[in-house]
């Protein structure tokens, strides 16, 4: 079963994607997400998500802030800042070249 | 907002732990909710520890985060032990401080450049002369004008020749009715202004043209500061007119901020043109008078420009030796062989830099050994502690502490030590550089630099700090990275650094025996020159020199003094025409029977009938002056004197030629012998003296007054009353006790001494109490084994030594160390000293035996409680 975060710079694109759908979510959410929509073949080790998530917040490309549950007590949630937006094309534009190429090889060879 | 964010949540670190920790529960809860299992939510989340502390450290800056906590840490360690870490403060302060003034007063001094256009373009000249009796290079940097003139022709397209006088001190007036009042006046080339790129801050400053004539430019221009103090920053100033002498000047301009000159020491008031010169200063080629500076133009090499101007020097040379008199005919070789020295200007020249600058750099090297001391003293204690907190070390390698991460722990223990140090030492500097610039400043010759604040100083005191930082923290780091967690853990004996701090002992013994031996060597020079016999009384003496406008006839000013000696509290009355001591001098040759002159100079004076006995001068043969009839030609001579010209024989009744430089003779006849008395200044040995009568026409004369009370100051205000009310054309310009004059003489002397004296007791104190320090903590460790011997039947003598061997040991080395380098140092600063060789074995020996005496005051307690160590406890204790 291959790990998300075993390919490199996969783990931000997919948060930064399922961000760019559904905003202002917790880390949980992010990850069943994940989960879901990937029918469970990606599956990422839940904690590894919050250096990633962390990471990306101090460099800019998505916001976090703190809402208050109605069961009393705080969730974190994040949405994608517009550097954030940004850097989604990029790294999709990337994914695909990069699977394209290795496809084009796959079929060549 | 990463940067920024992450430098603020370093100064938040436990809210953010707090947040993070707060996400991952929440992240538990929501799964739980989701209807997983918590222990299966648990587990995949994974490893919560190495997600938080990657998340943290994402955050903010990990290294900034260490030193942060290393920093909070460091605090609390110096916090627990308040006593030692402020002593240690304070005393590195004291030391940093006293190193920071002495870089001020050097840098302000020696290397601080002009305020002027390019100074390192900025050169002086100066001619070397090798006498051909003695091996000594003798150089001079005053020239004459006419000189001057063909130089400054000759090297026109290279570079511009710039005439600046000596500063001296001059009495004006800015209004008849008003007193006299001092200002600093120095002449210089109207065109220096243009050369050295200074403009006017107000009205205008001189050019080529407002100095063309002689005598025909009386105008001044002031200095930036002068304005300020002494008329406030008024802009009226421009027109004001001044009296000095017979001269009215008008004030055309004050020129801008920093500039006061190029005497570096002294801050010019008051600039005239050099046409101005009295004497005839321009036309004269015998009056040297001015510095000749020489601003170079950009990429002109200064060896072309020297060059050329040695080609008119020589010229010069060989056409004023046609006109020598014969007399001086011997000295025309070495005359002839002078050469023209180009150095470089570019923070000013002064006399205060040759008299002070070597004695500046003398005594920062002093005060640089007392920081290293103050600092090796702080470093063993830093050890002690270090060794103490090694189960603490042991702990941290143990759960995972690299080196480097204990090693910037005790370093910012270090650089928060040195900071501190630092701070305080850069208040101590701030109030004692402008000290000392107190002490060597006198009325006569007040001494002004400048010693601002700025990056040099600032740069200095980093440096400092960052040298005293790595001094405090290495041979901590060295007894930290030595640590072995297993043993230390185990309560073994942890293996100390006896070595290191040994050795810092020898090197505070060699640095204390350097402080010492050169502060033995100053305060031997002080008193060997303070008690040299002047050869006069010059108890309740007051001296006032005073001036006329116009000459005036020695009846006049002999009448003035018996005004003076009706007042009260006068005991008796003298006139000359100035006193002894103040450093001018009036020389000529002698030439007895007629032969060619001697090859040593005799020194004149002129004095009134009652001079020498109010000097207390004795008289040892023949008789005074006579009031009645002063003869212009008699003449009272000392016994160098007699011993020069006359062999020894007895002179009175005999005659001798003054031979002047312009080849005149003037004959005298000795009327009485007297005793040798000093005569320009306290260094040189007797020099032959000749007194003749205070009998012509004179345009200044100083009263000599022995008062009857013992402060002559006392009397100060009525005498120059007296003697205003009794002439009006006379104005007296400088009073100053006698006693005043013969220390202006040892100055230098004196505050090398003082200081040497201050440094060396500091850096004794600090030895002792760091040897102290360290056999106290020797004893501590060695506790079991002193039990062990002293069971066996060790002698308490023997543990004794024992005890304080090694440091004792230590010491001599460090003083033998010291003596071989204060024997190398000698040589440079035996100028420095009067009396004594830096070779004599007694000033060698005393700093040792002190240095070892201290060493064993300060070894005694710990021995002493050696010896009292009772096996019986120790042992049971262990």
């Amino acid at each position: 079963m291959p790990k998300a975060d075993k390919l490199q710079g996969s783990l931000d694109l997919l948060v930064l994607k399922v961000l760019s759908r559904r905003p202002n979510i917790h880390g949980y959410a992010i990850i069943a997400a994940v989960r879901e929509i990937s029918e469970e073949v990606l599956r990422v080790e839940d904690g590894s998500l919050y250096p990633a998530l962390h990471r990306m917040e101090e460099t800019g490309w998505i916001k976090g802030k703190w809402i208050t549950k109605e069961t009393g007590g705080r969730s974190r949630v994040y949405e994608l800042a517009a550097a954030g937006k940004k850097q989604l094309a990029a790294e999709e534009a990337r994914w695909r070249s990069v699977t394209f190429a290795i496809d084009r090889v796959l079929r060549t060879v | 907002m990463s940067l920024w964010s992450r430098l603020i949540n370093v100064f938040r670190g436990d809210a953010l732990s707090r947040e993070i920790g707060e996400e991952f529960e929440d992240h538990i809860a929501a799964a739980v909710a989701d209807g997983v299992d918590a222990d299966q939510a648990r587990r995949r989340f994974g490893h919560i520890g190495s997600r938080f502390e990657a998340s943290r450290d994402i955050r903010l800056i990990p290294w900034f985060d260490s030193l942060r906590g290393d920093t909070v840490f460091a605090w609390r360690q110096l916090k627990k032990k308040k006593v030692t870490a402020v002593s240690a403060i304070l005393s590195i302060g004291l030391a940093v401080g006293a190193c920071t003034a002495a870089f001020r007063l050097v840098d302000a001094l020696l290397f601080r450049p002009l305020a002027v256009d390019h100074p390192e373009r900025l050169f002086v000249l100066a001619k070397e002369l090798q006498r051909s009796s003695s091996n000594d290079l003798l150089v001079f940097d005053s020239w004459a004008y006419p000189l001057f003139r063909q130089m400054r022709a000759l090297v026109k397209d290279q570079a511009e020749l710039i005439a600046i006088s000596h500063v001296s001190r001059v009495d004006l007036t800015y209004s008849s009715g008003d007193q006299m009042e001092k200002a600093n006046q120095q002449y210089v080339s109207g065109w220096m202004f243009s050369s050295l790129g200074l403009r006017a801050a107000l009205g205008r400053v001189f050019t080529e043209s407002d100095d063309t004539t002689p005598g025909k430019h009386p105008y001044a221009v002031i200095s930036y500061e002068y304005w300020q103090t002494r008329f406030g920053g008024d802009e009226h100033v421009i027109g004001r007119t001044f009296r000095t002498g017979n001269e009215i000047y008008q004030i055309i301009g004050v020129v801008q901020k920093p500039f006061t000159g190029t005497d570096t020491g002294t801050m010019v008031d008051i600039f005239f043109p050099t046409m101005m010169i009295k004497n005839n200063g321009i036309t004269r080629s015998d009056y040297q008078w001015f510095r000749t500076f020489v601003k170079v133009k950009p990429d002109v090499s200064i060896a072309s420009v020297r060059a050329r101007l040695e080609v008119a020097f020589q010229v010069f040379l060989k056409e004023s030796v046609k006109t020598f008199p014969t007399e001086y005919k011997s000295d025309i070789g070495a005359y002839l062989h002078q050469k023209v020295l180009m150095n470089s200007a570019a923070a000013g020249v002064s006399s205060l830099q040759t008299e002070y600058g070597r004695a500046l750099v003398v005594l920062s090297v002093l005060v640089g050994l007392v920081l290293a001391i103050a600092c090796a003293n702080v470093a063993n204690l830093m050890v002690v502690n270090a060794i103490a907190r090694s189960r603490e070390m042991a702990l941290r390698i143990s759960i995972g502490a690299g080196q480097g991460q204990l090693l910037q722990m005790v370093l910012v223990e270090s650089v928060l030590l040195s900071g501190a140090a630092v701070g305080v030492g850069a208040l101590f500097a701030w109030w004692s550089a402008p000290f000392v610039v107190g002490m060597i400043s006198s009325p006569v010759s007040p001494t002004q630099l400048t010693l601002p604040a700025d990056w040099r100083v600032l740069g200095f005191c980093a440096i400092v700090a960052v040298a005293v930082a790595v001094w405090l923290g290495l041979p901590m780091a060295l007894q930290v990275s030595s640590v072995r967690p297993v043993g230390a853990l185990k309560g073994d004996a942890v293996r100390w650094r006896g070595h290191l701090m040994h050795s810092l002992i020898a090197v505070q013994a060699g640095f204390c025996f350097l402080v010492l031996f050169v502060g033995t060597l100053f305060v031997t020079s002080f008193e060997r020159l303070s008690n040299q016999p002047t050869g006069f009384s010059s108890d309740r003496l007051l001296t006032l020199e005073t001036l006329t406008a116009t000459p005036v006839k020695a009846v006049f000013w002999e009448q003035v003094a018996e005004r003076l000696r009706s007042l009260p509290g006068v005991a008796a009355v003298g006139l000359s025409e100035w006193p002894l001591l103040t450093g001018e001098s009036w020389n000529n040759l002698v030439s007895v029977n007629g032969v060619s002159p001697h090859k040593a100079e005799s020194y004149f004076l002129s004095t009134s009938p009652t001079w020498r006995d109010v000097m207390r001068i004795p008289l040892l043969d023949g008789r005074d002056f006579r009031a009645s009839n002063q003869q212009p030609w008699a003449a009272i001579v000392n016994n160098a004197f007699a011993h020069e010209y006359f062999g020894g024989h007895d002179p009175v009744g005999k005659s001798f030629d003054m031979v002047t430089f312009a080849g005149g003779h003037i004959s005298f006849r000795v009327v009485g012998r007297v005793a040798d008395a000093r005569y320009r200044n306290m260094r040189e040995p007797m020099m032959p003296i000749a007194y003749v009568p205070f009998s012509e026409d004179y345009s200044r004369g100083t009263y000599i007054v022995r008062t009857a009370g013992p402060n002559p100051r006392a009397l100060a205000t009525a005498l120059r009353r007296a003697i205003s009310s009794a002439r009006p054309d006379f104005f007296v310009s400088n009073v100053r006790t006698q006693n005043e004059l013969i220390d202006s003489h040892t100055v230098r002397e004196r505050v090398l001494a003082m200081l040497a004296l201050f440094f060396g007791a500091v850096a004794l104190l600090l030895a002792g109490v760091g040897l102290y320090g360290l056999l106290d903590y020797t004893l501590l460790q060695r506790r079991r084994e002193i039990g062990i011997r002293m069971a066996l039947g060790a002698a308490s003598g023997g543990i004794a030594i024992l005890m304080a061997r090694q440091a004792i040991t230590r010491a001599l080395l460090g003083v033998l160390v010291g003596f071989a380098f204060g024997v190398a140092a000698a040589r440079y600063i035996q100028s420095l000293l009067y009396g004594v060789k830096a070779t004599d074995v007694l000033m060698l020996i005393a700093p040792g035996i002190t240095i070892l005496l201290v060493a064993l005051l300060a070894a005694a307690p710990a021995m002493l409680r050696a010896t009292r160590v009772d096996p019986a406890v120790t042992l049971r204790s262990e």
